[in-house]
């Protein structure tokens, strides 16, 4: 799904451009929805304690942990990642860590 | 050729829903309305339409009902009155927010408390602000009349937006009188096939009704709906017009009865206007010129029109079925007042009568009292009271 095939439920439409009664037209269009702003807490992925167990890629609610075309795990999705923390939860390996937005170690 | 007949003006409304065919109709028995929905089920269990009859277990089962039978792409309609309609109440804005032409026959009845069965306006009323459009009957003709043309307003692409018939429960809703029918074949070319562009059953474009709308776009969505509004009073103009060619019956935003040469006026909804039309001709013959104005659309509120029609008188009275406990006057009153204040309308004298609560009969006699009363401001120019009650016993 583009961008610009959903101009008409974008956030700068005019209320004589938006879909009547606020009905969506188009399906699967939720990832263009930002939700990464929410967050208040930031997990940080630590790559050299990872065993790539993937036991967070199943809990994450925002499909925010992506994985490769070779089945590992990479960075993060911070557009969706809401913060939750249920991956730092799950995680075995101490492999995620859970800072303040904006106040995480360098 | 019409067909004359004579039946209840719940009948009438069922009969009109016979022909309308719709696809969904859900229900909930309640006085006065009742017999909407049990004439309707007969109807369906006769075979002689095609609707899908849903005996909900509730009034807000109802609406919803509705609301998912039009967004699937059907016509929905249902009948209520009083708390039946106060029970809908949440779903009313989501039928009308998501821009739902469901029809509905509102038999209106005093909205408890107290309880009471009979006769005012305060169900509709109370859901004048909630996006329905609403058109009112005088008697079952009008009933009748109104939900063969409510379909062609709420379904114009310009307004998508339901309606709600209000006739006076017992007083029309249950008294017999003559009425003209129009043709099966008739109705059926009139109101057309209903084929909405979106719907939930479409599979080759999958829709979501009714999603989350935050503050990005809420405010657009109500501005829309505020829009289809305002278009409402001229596709309900030109669906009367329709009307008159098929059926001869000519139906305006409002009725201006005996107006010629009146320099006072009376504005009623609903039966009452009978009523007011019977003593006014009585006056009439005496040489005293009342006139009656018969508001048959609510909402959208004729607000021009109304306030261009008011400058020729010199007072008014302006009568409410119903009380919007603002301590100053009941809402058609505020409605009528605001129309004429915000176009300039400033020289006639306006009076506010709240009478017939809770069905307390409405007499000749009592029309008497406002219609002279409204001489004796012509004749004075001077208005002792705004905010009245008539027929209370003081």
């Amino acid at each position: 799904m583009s961008k610009d095939k959903l101009k008409d439920v974008s956030t700068d439409v005019t209320w004589k451009e938006t879909t009547i009664g606020g009905t969506i037209p188009y399906a699967g269009n939720a990832h263009l929805y930002k939700t990464g702003d929410w967050r208040s807490m930031k997990p940080i992925w630590v790559v050299e304690k990872c065993t790539q167990c993937l036991l967070c890629y199943p809990v994450c609610p925002d499909t925010a942990i992506l994985i490769n075309k070779e089945g590992k795990r990479i960075d993060f999705d911070y557009d969706h990642c809401k913060g939750c923390g249920i991956c730092v939860e799950v995680c075995p390996f101490d492999a995620i860590r859970f800072y303040e937005e904006g106040k995480e170690e360098v | 050729m019409s067909i004359r007949e004579r039946m209840s003006g719940n009948e009438a409304v069922a009969i009109a829903m016979k022909q309308i065919n719709p696809d969904v109709v859900a229900a909930f028995p309640i006085t006065p309305s009742t017999e909407v929905p049990q004439y309707f089920s007969t109807y369906v269990a006769d075979g002689v339409v095609d609707s899908e009859f849903v005996a909900v277990e509730s009034e807000h089962s109802a609406m919803s009902a509705c609301v998912g039978a039009q967004a699937a792409g059907g016509r929905a309609m249902t009948a209520t009155s009083a708390n039946g309609l106060a029970l809908m109440w949440e779903i009313l804005y989501i039928a009308s927010a998501s821009r739902l032409p469901i029809v509905m026959a509102c038999v209106n009845r005093t909205l408890s408390g107290p309880i009471n069965i009979h006769n005012d306006h305060s169900d509709s009323m109370g859901a004048r602000d909630s996006g329905w459009i609403q058109l009112y009957s005088e008697n079952n003709q009008e009933a009748y009349d109104n939900m063969l043309m409510a379909h062609r307003i709420g379904e114009h692409s310009d307004v998508l937006l339901p309606v709600m018939v209000c006739q006076d429960g017992f007083i029309t809703s249950h008294a017999i009188e003559n009425i003209e029918l129009v043709e099966d074949d008739n109705v059926k070319a009139f109101i057309g096939e209903y084929k909405p562009e979106m719907n939930l059953l479409n599979k080759e474009n999958p829709i979501a009704v009714g999603p989350l709308d935050h503050f990005t776009h809420c405010f657009e969505h109500k501005r829309q709906q505020a829009q289809a509004m305002v278009n409402a009073k001229k596709v309900i103009s030109e669906v009367a017009e329709d009307f008159y060619k098929m059926s001869g019956r000519k139906y305006e935003l409002f009725e201006e009865y005996n107006a010629d040469g009146a320099e006072v006026a009376m504005i009623i909804l609903n039966s009452t206007a009978g009523t007011a039309k019977y003593v006014v001709d009585k006056y009439k013959a005496l040489g005293k010129k009342v006139a009656v104005i018969k508001i048959r659309v609510f909402r959208p509120f004729p607000v021009d029109e109304i306030a261009d029609a008011l400058t020729k008188y010199k007072a008014i009275a302006i009568m409410d079925k119903s009380e919007g406990f603002n301590a100053a006057g009941g809402p058609l009153f505020t409605e009528v007042t605001s129309a004429m204040y915000a176009k300039g309308v400033l020289l006639p004298k306006v009076i506010n009568y709240i009478y017939g609560i809770g069905g307390r009969d409405v007499k000749s006699t009592d029309i008497e009292i406002v219609a002279n009363k409204l001489l004796e401001i012509l004749n004075t120019g001077e208005v002792d009271s705004v905010y009245n009650y008539l027929g209370v016993r003081e």
